[in-house]
């Protein structure tokens, strides 16, 4: 065989560098699984970070269930990300499939003008100005509206959609389907893979938000998710540690113990992790044949 | 990135013209072609009216940069902008005699530096390593696991530093236990550059090897075979055949890169922001955030904007045609 034996010590070291970049994902995961899970016992023994798990005591879980800003702050993640995911996906598709027709009306200009949003793009003042002067402020539309369309995934998705052979989308305009029906037809079911991608990219971003809300709410029953966890953790472990624009006087009266902590970090990774191994295998897939092809 | 010229394909008389190739201008032909795609025209719609109001609306609205803006001279921000006063490059003037403004400057450029060497490199190595692991199954699992953390927000990472690293982290505690002094790396701002840096590198790592690892599975693999049979050892297979191969994608993220040069990042340096002080950890965009929005000095903080985007356009611009001089092919093929 051309390829050779590798030489022994070039296998363990690599062997080595994948065994490390693996453990330094996992173990801070399961650290703070492990912690969220933990009795006060368990966690005063190990003095903080409990690694070894010894009995399973759910009752950080049911504090921040029972009620209180993270149980609001889910609701609202969760109504922010999956509303914004539905927009963003109806509207990116739309566009998408409005721009994979070369020579259709004003093709090449819509598609510049789209695509010019990579290269010059507004600043942080006067996008606060349209967003507050919009009337969004403190509104939940603020984290929805300014970012619902990325023009990356728009053209990952466009490259699909023009892929799809011209003779399945020309026997169905002879069989007189219109133009909508021809993309929910046919265009979509054949594009299953890049829309999971592409949602699972928008969910990620809605989910992840945090500066806009910083920027734009002021209510402390309208902050998502990583508002919430920042006060929690980072504002909430050492002061130096938080930003100061962002310190918020009553989220919590009392100092979070360290279950309760790990278990707001766990809820907010959780998402990600389940949704993930459905989407993974398509990701060189989808993602990269879009990227290149565009 | 752009499609291809429509090529004029006037049919034949006597035949119906095909639906697909149209034949570009022609006013009559135009209304004919507007009846057959204003469905396409009103599907792209909505996000082109979003893109208006959010991206290009605002992207004008940097003129303020050369206004005194005063948001209280109307009702609104449209009435407040036509009531402000002009004054030049005033802000412009302020700005470059602002310290700080430099101090911000300097390190987004020292952080750009840094990660040019020690993070952009890191993804390809890990890209060639996964590359060369035989075992389909194993390779799955350590994409999907070194994959993961790009789907984190930087709020779960920096609290995963915190975790791990930080007074009453992880490391610190075994320490203690230990017997040894721990030592603070989350509020130390001289290593700042570091951990910002482990903390990128933590994140995207794996993300970044995907478009490599796509790069490395295109390459032909006969090359490589006729390479050994000529008697090319390892290394000079991976400097001939490997390394060419993936330098159209390197040269692009490069670009990519230099262009972006005066952002390294802003939800992870707001965050740290206080924990290191300033003088560390203030970018460009946190500059912005703190001295204009903080301090409603519109114009300033617009001023320190537009210089941003200009800056990092003619960057962009610059390193693509350097690109085509060096005969690789860029962001945007020369045309």
């Amino acid at each position: 065989m051309w390829a050779g034996r590798p030489s022994t010590s070039l296998t363990i070291g690599k062997g080595v560098v994948l065994t490390l970049l693996v453990a330094a994902v996992l173990v801070p995961l399961w650290a703070v699984l492990v912690t969220s899970l933990a009795s006060r016992g368990t966690i005063d023994d190990a003095g903080g970070m409990v690694m070894i798990p010894r009995e399973i005591d759910p009752s950080a879980y049911i504090t921040i269930f029972s009620g209180g800003d993270v149980t609001r702050a889910v609701w609202v993640s969760t109504l922010i990300t999956v509303f914004g995911t539905a927009v963003s996906l109806v509207l990116t598709v739309l566009a998408a499939y409005g721009l994979s027709r070369p020579g259709s009306v004003a093709h090449r200009g819509l598609l510049f003008y789209f695509l010019l949003t990579f290269l010059i793009f507004p600043g942080l003042v006067p996008s606060y100005l349209v967003v507050t002067g919009l009337g969004l402020k403190d509104s939940l539309w603020s984290l929805i509206l300014p970012s619902a369309i990325s023009v990356f995934n728009l053209v990952v998705i466009r490259a699909f959609f023009m892929n799809v052979p011209a003779e399945l989308l020309d026997s169905a305009r002879i069989d007189g389907a219109g133009e909508l029906r021809i993309l929910t037809r046919i265009v979509l079911p054949l594009s299953k893979a890049v829309i999971a991608v592409v949602g699972l990219f928008y969910a990620v971003g809605y989910w992840n938000v945090y500066f806009n809300a910083v920027l734009y709410i002021d209510s402390n029953d309208k902050f998502p998710l990583q508002r919430v966890l920042q006060s929690y953790i980072l504002a909430g472990q050492s002061p130096n540690v938080s930003g100061a624009a962002v310190s918020l006087p009553g989220v919590t009266a009392y100092p979070p113990t360290l279950a309760v902590k790990m278990a707001v970090v766990v809820v907010t990774v959780i998402p990600a992790v389940i949704i993930y191994p459905f989407v993974q295998r398509h990701f060189t897939k989808g993602v990269i044949t879009g990227a290149v092809k565009g | 990135m752009s499609a291809p010229a429509p090529v004029d394909t006037r049919p034949p008389a006597g035949r119906t013209p095909s639906p697909r190739r149209p034949r570009r201008g022609g006013r009559r032909n135009l209304r004919a072609r507007l009846r057959r795609d204003w469905p396409l025209l009103a599907m792209a719609a909505p996000a082109a009216l979003l893109l208006l109001v959010f991206h290009y609306l605002p992207t004008l609205g940097n003129v303020i940069a050369f206004q005194d803006y005063n948001p209280f001279v109307g009702d609104g921000p449209l009435d407040a902008f036509l009531n402000s006063e002009w004054i030049g490059f005033g802000n412009f003037e302020a700005l470059f005699r602002d310290p700080l403004f430099w101090d911000a400057v300097r390190n987004t450029l020292s952080i750009t530096a840094f990660q040019l060497v020690f993070f952009f490199p890191l993804p390809i190595l890990l890209a060639l390593i996964l590359n060369s692991v035989v075992s389909a199954r194993l390779r799955g699992f350590v994409q999907s696991v070194v994959y993961l953390p790009h789907f984190f927000s930087w709020v779960l990472v920096v609290t995963f530093f915190v975790q791990m690293f930080g007074g009453a982290g992880l490391l610190a505690q075994e320490l203690r236990q230990a017997g040894y002094e721990p030592w603070n790396i989350m509020t130390n701002p001289d290593t700042f550059i570091v951990l910002v840096t482990a903390e990128a590198v933590w994140k995207d790592l794996g993300w970044g090897a995907i478009v490599f690892l796509a790069a490395l599975s295109a390459i032909d693999q006969n090359l490589y075979e006729a390479a050994a049979a000529d008697g090319a050892g390892r290394w000079r297979r991976l400097w001939h055949i490997t390394l060419p191969g993936l330098r159209p994608v390197i040269v692009l993220l490069l670009i990519m890169r230099l262009g972006d040069a005066l952002s390294v990042g802003f939800e992870q340096f707001i965050l740290q922001r206080e924990a290191v002080g300033r003088q560390a950890a203030e970018v460009l965009d946190t500059f912005v955030y703190y001295q204009a929005i903080s301090t409603q000095q519109w114009g300033l903080g617009a001023a320190a904007g537009l210089f941003k985007a200009v800056v990092g356009l003619a960057l962009i611009l610059t390193a693509n045609k350097v690109a085509h001089r060096l005969g690789e092919q860029g962001v945007y093929a020369k045309s």
